[in-house]
């Protein structure tokens, strides 16, 4: 073996041992980065904006309201707003009203509503409707489908849809007025 | 560096050594301008660490690659990982972590809880993140960092630490021979006990290569590689809890369900439904010789309890919402620590709570007389209907329902009775009472231990007169397809520790030299048991008994015989 040869092979070794070193760096990296990010990302479990809105079909318990039942993927065209609630949630109650008056105002530009109630029982929902003398469909999730679908934890929640069925929004906690027509503004097809 | 020119390498046994080779891979002798990697001194005995192979770390270390490299494979720097993660991971313990907060704290909001309730340290150690240590990206980054240094420290002593004991010949180096720490010299010992010596070496098991005369007796050399199995194992259990963190692999849901009730289960996205058949309680009873003590201090003490679950699964895919059609799928009971299992997911009985309201039965009569005119019950867990026709033309009417009352006086308009949860733990009603052919209600208010008249004036009452309850069974849905990973990384790292633990990799060198026969030996760990493996050897062959060199050395622990860390 003379001195080219051997330089030849010392080179060939060099790069094979870069090559196998940045390989193991790699996917070392791979498998940190991929930890973190979903471990970070578990945090949170809803729905992001971007993702399409998963189907469900609930009957419709509002009397003030014409609708038999609602299906999320009949409602296409629309802008859609997803709301949890429960009559028993301070929070939930407070963001009604506003959530009445502009309906009002929107429900004619092609903006539906669907309050999605957690109760346990009919009569504190429809006590609740005529309290504050909503239009808007109420469906019932009474065996916790839809919550555990959307992955909803604490409410209130609710979730802006686009006449797509894409959610474009998504709020945890109570609303205010002036957010809310903001996000009616960002459906509005 | 200097010298990196390829004869520097070469021994003059011909061996040709990669960079940064301490002693030679062949014949032990050391590489003279690479001693001081390992510490060796030329009057002191051989470092044996790795056999003297080269690490690369040690050497190559132009590009970033290599730079990072020889980072990750100090075992130094793995030992600053760790420590920085112990004593992070002790400072997490100080005060509790943000889903420990008491719920009956004033406010449950981190920011506030941890300054209000422990002043400024508990500020530091919020704004620090160390309220959410166990997850947060900067501890899982210490983590995977520790995981990183196992790694590359591994693969950087393993490879070159096996090629050098692939590579080893029996004919050694003079030097390498003397400068063992068991070392002896005879004088005119001939090729008959030499041979003896051998065979005798054979017969303890040692494995016999010989050269030009000069002979290797070697045993235990896998027990090297213990250290390194053990690391492949922590690897996978690392690995293992990375893959828990993927919903495929590793879904954990709670869920409470009623007696009687059937709901989804959460976490099985839809597919699977549970329905509480019954849920029963047993307790230690009150003169049980061996907890009496005990329960008279701290009350009734649970001596099992369990619910009797049907698992139902949806047959056809339906829209979810609307009713799917189930079939009864399992049946069973799920006690603590005897979860109920199917298709891979695990229900485990957590907690529970007893005697939540099912349905309550009213009587309705006349204030000054407690004869019944009749009774209905309302079922208060649907509570849907509103009107209860009784007999004689009287009618009730449900005018408002609380399911758990309470008063709320914090409200803006002033007290109002409001329900904390949906769930029936302290009904109560607000009723229409209708004498027959009247349209003007009578309005009683009618709860636990609460019955108001607020007019005054009312002459029907409204008394509970029965109730039925049921209890709430917590379970937690877990589906773990991480175990049989742990489970491996666990046998693969208890394989490494006996393998490292239980054997050594003991050699003996005869190396015949002018008319001499020098002996010398070593060993990974165990030096005592080398040393009866050779007395027992030289039986009858007249060969002195090698000597503890370490004993009479002057300068001492330059010997040092670890592997690993």
């Amino acid at each position: 073996m003379n001195l080219e040869d051997r330089k030849e092979q010392k080179r060939g070794k060099k790069k094979k041992r870069l090559l196998f070193r940045l390989s193991i760096l790699a996917v070392l990296l791979g498998a940190v980065v991929f930890a973190i990010v979903t471990s970070l990302q578990k945090d949170k479990t809803t729905y992001k904006p971007g993702d399409k809105a998963p189907d469900f079909k609930l009957e419709q318990v509002n009397s003030r309201n014409s609708l038999d039942s609602i299906q999320l993927s009949k409602l296409k065209g629309k802008g859609v707003m997803i709301n949890f609630w429960a009559t028993f949630c301070k929070p939930c109650e407070a963001e009604m009203p506003y959530m009445q008056n502009l309906y009002k105002k929107y429900r004619d530009k092609g903006i539906e509503i669907v309050a999605i109630n957690l109760d346990a029982n009919q009569l504190v929902v429809n006590n609740f409707i005529e309290e504050y003398a909503l239009d808007f469909p109420v469906v019932r999730d009474k065996s916790s489908n839809i919550r555990d679908l959307y992955r909803i934890g604490p409410i209130p929640s609710s979730l802006f849809i686009d006449k797509d069925g894409v959610i474009v929004e998504q709020k945890l906690g109570q609303l205010k007025l002036r957010d809310l027509e903001a996000y009616f503004k960002k459906i509005e097809p | 560096m200097r010298g990196m020119g390829m004869n520097k390498l070469k021994c003059e046994c011909g061996h040709v050594n990669p960079e940064g080779t301490v002693l030679c891979e062949a014949c032990g002798k050391p590489i003279e301008e690479n001693q001081h990697l390992d510490g060796n001194r030329e009057d002191r005995l051989l470092n044996m660490r790795y056999d003297g192979s080269a690490r690369r770390s040690l050497t190559y270390n132009r590009s970033v690659v290599d730079k990072i490299w020889s980072f990750f494979s100090s075992v130094k720097v793995g030992i600053w990982l760790i420590v920085i993660t112990l004593i992070a991971s002790a400072v997490g313990t100080i005060f509790p972590q943000e889903i420990y907060i008491p719920a009956d704290a004033p406010s449950r909001d981190p920011a506030v809880f941890y300054e209000s309730r422990y002043g400024i340290l508990g500020k530091i150690f919020y704004q620090l993140g160390f309220h959410n240590l166990y997850s947060s990206w900067w501890y899982m980054l210490l983590i995977s960092l520790i995981g990183i240094s196992l790694v590359i420290c591994s693969l950087d002593r393993v490879v070159p630490l096996y090629k050098a004991l692939k590579r080893q010949k029996p004919k050694r180096h003079e030097v390498f021979i003397r400068k063992q720490r068991f070392f002896s010299e005879t004088a005119g010992a001939n090729e008959n006990s030499k041979q003896q010596f051998a065979e005798q070496l054979k017969k303890q098991r040692y494995r016999i290569r010989e050269e030009d005369g000069h002979i290797v007796a070697e045993k235990g050399r896998f027990s090297r590689w213990g250290p390194y199995v053990n690391h492949i194992g922590l690897i996978i259990i690392l690995l293992a809890s990375i893959l828990r963190l993927t919903p495929v692999m590793y879904k954990d849901a709670r869920v409470s369900v009623r007696e009687g009730e059937r709901i989804v289960l959460p976490g099985t996205d839809g597919e699977y439904y549970i329905k509480n058949e019954k849920f029963t309680v047993e307790q230690y009873s009150d003169d049980d010789v061996r907890f009496k003590d005990s329960m008279k201090k701290r009350g009734p003490v649970d001596k099992s309890y369990q619910t009797d679950a049907v698992i139902y699964k949806v047959k056809n895919d339906t829209v979810p919402g609307a009713e799917p059609e189930l079939e009864e799928y399992r049946t069973g009971a799920i006690r603590m620590n005897q979860p109920l299992k199917f298709d891979g997911y695990a229900l485990y009985q957590k907690n529970y709570q007893l005697n939540e309201f099912k349905d309550m039965s009213f009587k309705l009569h006349k204030q000054a007389d407690e004869t019944a005119i009749d009774t209905f019950t309302i079922d208060l867990t649907s509570a849907d209907q509103a009107e209860y026709k009784l007999k004689d033309g009287y009618r009730v009417k449900v005018s408002n329902y609380w399911p758990d009352y309470y008063l709320d006086d914090k409200d803006k308009d002033g007290a109002r009775p409001r329900s904390r949860t949906p769930y029936p733990r302290n009904p109560a009603f607000v009723f229409y009472v209708y004498a027959p052919g009247t349209d003007k209600p009578e309005v009683s208010f009618a709860g636990i231990g609460q019955n108001i008249d607020p007019t005054g004036k009312n002459v029907y009452k409204l008394g509970i007169v029965d109730f039925n309850t049921r209890n709430v069974s917590g379970l937690t849905v877990r589906r773990d397809y991480t175990l049989p990973v742990y489970m491996a990384g666990a046998v693969i790292f208890m394989i490494g520790v006996i393998q490292g633990m239980y054997w050594q990799h003991r050699r003996v060198w005869i190396h015949p030299q002018n008319g001499k026969l020098l002996v010398a030996a070593h060993t990974n760990k165990n030096w005592y048991s080398l040393q009866r493996d050779i007395e027992k050897a030289m039986v009858g062959t007249g060969i002195h008994m090698v000597k503890d060199q370490l004993e009479t050395d002057e300068g001492h622990g330059s010997e040092g015989d670890k592997d690993g860390h």
